[in-house]
């Protein structure tokens, strides 16, 4: 159905012939939007649903006085169901320390809650097949999982900033209680304002894998960054650290870096520390956290996702 | 009318108040729009900012944020 309209489109309106570079590069690039697109807008409604089921109070009130271990597998899990930007991050960590959410549980919905999300996996599968999305989805929870539990054990309390233990905001907030049709009319609302703020780069990325698909030598970047670099996968994590984007903005890279030779556990590697870890987000976090313990997170945070880069570059 | 954004100062934030501050405006009507960056303050009401409280009570919080028209109907129903 969608390759009739993508040929259609592309040998009937725009009178390309068959065969040529230029026909077959847009009749690719009219197929992959489609359908990404059609993917996106499902798939983000349908998380959206659910998200209104998961306000931040609500995750709240699961995770508090939770055990760690539970607690970070649950916190990771709601990570990418509940609607969180990273200008919430402090009013969000201090409402969690305040009821009760240990600290390694927090860090986990942290971790996870930028890094997995539907529109990271939505991409990825549309792009690269089924197979790397759940291997992102799969791995992204485990080290926000892992991440979060080692915080806790390694008691960092002390470090988190007097304050937040002094805040007592009183009253708990009641959760507003919606029907179907405002859940629905939310879901909507929200995946236009994704799509919105998304189509340019998902264009850009799909542009990228159609047009300049076979201009640069295929094994440009293997040369310095394959598989046979022992040191790829830590170099993309240090580069991907500062840098700030989030999952649909990577995501052009990540086709490009893909193309053009670096293996699969580098990129994912690369995406992670780029979605998970910022220098925004950190002068955010800096509000409630002290720097020995902001170091101590970017820290097992690297070490975490370069291990995950190692696992899929042996194994796939 | 008491008009409240709540917002530590986010980009998000920021267009919150713009919105809000547009919405007055062409609504012609009398209100304060008062900017509430405290934290503590802004825990009182709501966990996602960026926040909009219309004489007391919090009508919108979190993201996507609302569109102007919106935020009008949102004000107007407590006119």
């Amino acid at each position: 159905m969608l390759k009739d309209i993508a040929s259609y489109m592309t040998y009937d309106l725009a009178k390309l012939d068959h065969g040529s570079r230029l026909a077959d590069a847009l009749n690719f690039f009219i197929y992959d939007t489609i359908k990404i697109f059609l993917l996106l807008a499902v798939i983000i409604f349908i998380v959206s649903v659910i998200r209104s089921y998961f306000p931040p109070e609500k995750t709240k009130r699961i995770l508090s006085h939770k055990k760690e271990c539970i607690g970070n597998i649950l916190a990771a899990m709601l990570g990418i169901v509940t609607p969180f930007c990273s200008c919430s991050a402090v009013p969000l960590f201090i409402g969690f320390v305040e009821a009760g959410v240990p600290l390694g549980v927090t860090f986990s919905f942290l971790i996870s809650s930028p890094m997995v999300n539907e529109v990271a996996v939505v991409l990825l599968w549309g792009m690269f097949g089924w197979k790397i999305a759940a291997i992102y989805l799969g791995t992204g929870l485990l080290v926000a999982m892992v991440g979060g539990f080692v915080i806790g054990k390694l008691k960092l309390e002390k470090w988190v900033e007097e304050y937040v233990y002094k805040f007592h905001s009183g009253q708990s907030r009641e959760i507003m209680k919606q029907a179907f049709k405002e859940r629905l009319a939310y879901a909507k609302w929200n995946t236009a304002d994704i799509l919105k703020r998304v189509w340019l780069f998902v264009v850009l990325a799909i542009g990228i894998g159609g047009f300049i698909h076979g201009y640069v030598p295929q094994d440009f970047l293997t040369h310095y960054a394959g598989n046979g670099n022992p040191f790829a996968v830590p170099v993309a994590v240090a580069l991907g650290i500062p840098l700030y984007s989030n999952a649909a903005g990577v995501i052009p890279i990540v086709y490009a870096l893909m193309e053009k030779g670096l293996s699969t556990g580098t990129v994912l590697a690369f995406m992670m520390a780029v979605t998970a870890l910022s220098l925004p987000e950190m002068i955010i976090l800096r509000k409630v956290l002290k720097l020995p313990l902001l170091a101590v997170f970017v820290g097992i945070m690297a070490v975490t996702i370069t291990a995950v880069g190692y696992l899929f570059n042996a194994i796939l | 009318m008491e008009i409240k954004v709540l917002g530590p100062g986010c980009a998000n934030c920021h267009k919150m108040e713009e919105l809000v501050t547009t919405a007055v405006k062409e609504l012609g009507i009398d209100a304060m729009v008062e900017k509430i960056s405290d934290m503590q303050e802004i825990m009182r009401y709501t966990l996602s900012t960026p926040g909009l409280m219309v004489n007391g009570k919090l009508k919108h919080s979190g993201k996507p944020l609302p569109s102007l028209e919106k935020v009008k109907e949102l004000i107007q129903a407590e006119a």
